[in-house]
């Protein structure tokens, strides 16, 4: 009915009302300065004012040694905190899901209740929390290990280089384990009866259902699990800063892009802040999502879930 | 006989393990918020004992509530997050209304446009926002912050919303019109009322990460009178690292909102995660 009304009426009003407000606030915030970002990454304060470099700041990032050693190290650190949460969280959270979904298990409300409470929780309380159940004062950590017999085991995790960054990989897993879990979750629930029945009478039951039946079915999930996982962890910061502070100690090793864009941006103690640098690191970071983004959308995602609007 | 023991050593053991990972998920949280209320004696001689009347102590607590300007900064972020999810519901919810319900030329490419803020994080975008701030005179004000999380939130609201939306019946708009009810009272009156399930859905969604935020707080309103309480919370403790009885208090006192406000609404979360919101 709107569709022919359209033909005769030559502009409706009330469409383009409703939709300004967001509009202009998604382009005006959003969009343009995403678009400002990667422009000022083409160009550098001299004498103050900004003069067009073109490449000059990406040379700088991937030739000067000062920010390619930094940079290649936040990006090492990225993919490895991004492995930790694949190889950790998934599995974890479809075992938590696959369990909590069987139809007659009882408190299954309270559980899916108590393991989402970390992820409602901030970065700030998350990241200093650990830092004190880990910390070698307190003696939180080694009293448990000892619980169960393994005391010489403790080391302070997050003050050794060689520990820190998976240690935090595993607290950012712990606070978001509740997302897959609810994901799959729903996505078990949403397998048909029927198919589970027809199963049933083929004799696939148990482990071999799971495998079978239910795994390829909640594909979809584990693959919009995924990519969420990515975008998530390639602009994080606030973890890494509460717990490590923006210098990422210790001595760098749990740098990510995050913080270091911070620190490009802002400076920090002796380093002075340059936007056309951090404009330059953001730009990576945008072309990491987007083609992260792009390889779910056109390799995966179109096989798996419609688009719909 | 064999397939029930069978089935019920098999719920012992999915109860054992849901269990052993509660108890995962909860330790950490239990144990900051009963050591808060220690003496420091007792929070290093038994970290993992609850508070008994000897070591019963609210030191921490006075401490945080002399020193910091707690109330000042959970008054910041509750006007944030209660302003910012109030626009990206209402825009939100217009603007979904404007896809779902009319055909105009260019409202898939308008849709695709909105749906792109869902993956590219508005973080990116940060040093040209910094200068949009500092050019309008924005900076340290809330009003910054609103705008920004207002952008961060609509591209879901919307996506949501659209969905949501489509699924209300044409009948009763139409009805609506043939009662000569203007487009925008049909929106407000008929439509928006029937989609409250998912805009609560989009609400929960939307605060969460807008109260917990720390990167936006500390770029663009890091000041004394506009600190959120994320932010003020981690400056405080920043300061105070070897106090420990300031700072458990300091962290019990970030949790407890957050936590009470979930357990309140953690079935409406649930549900919304689970019907379909982002199936």
């Amino acid at each position: 009915m709107t569709a022919t009304s359209a033909n005769k009426r030559p502009f409706r009003w009330h469409i383009a009302i409703f939709l300004a407000p967001a509009v202009l606030v998604y382009t005006a915030i959003m969009i343009m300065p995403l678009f400002g970002t990667l422009q000022l990454a083409l160009f550098r304060n001299v004498s103050q004012s900004q003069v067009f470099v073109g490449l000059d700041n990406f040379r700088t990032l991937f030739g000067d040694p000062n920010w390619s050693v930094n940079f290649w190290n936040a990006l090492r650190n990225n993919v490895w905190f991004f492995i930790i949460h694949m190889l950790v969280q998934n599995p974890i959270g479809v075992v938590l899901a696959a369990l909590l979904s069987s139809p007659k298990l009882r408190f299954s409300a309270f559980y899916r209740t108590a393991i989402f409470i970390p992820t409602i929780l901030s970065f700030v309380i998350v990241g200093f929390a650990w830092k004190l159940i880990l910390s070698p004062l307190w003696g939180v950590a080694p009293n448990l290990l000892d619980l169960i017999g393994l005391k010489s085991f403790f080391t302070p995790w997050l003050g050794k280089e060689e520990y820190a960054l998976t240690t935090l990989g595993l607290i950012s897993v712990w606070q978001f384990i509740g997302i897959p879990m609810m994901l799959i979750y729903a996505a078990m629930l949403s397998i048909p009866d029927e198919v589970i029945e027809a199963a049933e009478c083929d004799g696939v039951t148990g482990m071999a259902q799971f495998w079978k039946i239910k795994l390829p079915l909640i594909l979809p999930a584990i693959g919009i699990i995924s990519i969420l996982t990515f975008v998530g962890n390639f602009n994080a910061f606030d973890l890494i800063y509460s717990a490590q502070g923006a210098l990422a100690g210790p001595n760098y090793s749990t740098d990510i892009l995050g913080t270091f864009l911070y620190r490009a941006f802002f400076g920090f103690q002796l380093q002075v802040g340059d936007p056309n640098m951090g404009a330059a690191i953001a730009t990576m970071m945008f072309l990491i999502i987007l083609v992260g983004v792009c390889i779910y959308l056109f390799l995966i995602q179109t096989r798996l879930r419609r688009y719909q609007f | 006989m064999s397939r029930a023991t069978n089935s019920f050593s098999r719920s012992a053991a999915a109860h054992a393990i849901l269990i052993a990972y509660t108890i995962i998920a909860l330790f950490p949280v239990f144990i900051i918020v009963i050591n808060s209320f220690k003496s420091r004696n007792a929070i290093f001689r038994t970290p993992m004992a609850p508070p008994t009347a000897e070591t019963f102590d609210l030191v921490g607590y006075r401490t945080v509530l002399a020193q910091g300007d707690f109330l000042q900064y959970f008054q910041n972020s509750f006007i944030v997050t209660v302003a910012s999810l109030f626009f990206v519901l209402l825009f939100g919810a217009m603007a979904a209304f404007a896809l779902s319900e009319y055909r105009f030329r260019g409202n898939k490419l308008m849709g695709l446009y909105l749906a792109l803020g869902i993956m590219i994080p508005i973080r990116l975008g940060t040093v040209a926002i910094l200068q949009l701030m500092v050019a309008s005179g924005l900076v340290n004000t809330l009003a910054a912050l609103i705008l920004v999380y207002t952008a961060q939130g609509l591209p879901l609201a919307i996506f949501i919303l659209a969905e949501f939306m489509s699924t209300v019946s044409d009948d009763l708009k139409n009805a609506g019109r043939i009662d000569g009810l203007s487009e925008y009272t049909i929106f407000f009156r008929l439509v928006l009322p029937l989609v409250r399930p998912a805009m609560a859905t989009v609400a929960v969604f939307t605060m969460i990460p807008i109260w917990n935020d720390l990167w936006f707080p500390l770029i663009l309103a890091p000041s004394e009178a506009t600190k959120t309480i994320t932010l003020g919370a981690q400056m405080f403790i920043g300061q105070y690292v070897t106090n420990w009885n300031a700072v458990l208090a300091a962290l019990s006192l970030a949790i407890l909102p957050v936590l009470i406000l979930y357990l309140i609404f953690s079935r409406q979360l649930i549900r919304g995660i689970t019907s379909g919101a982002v199936k």
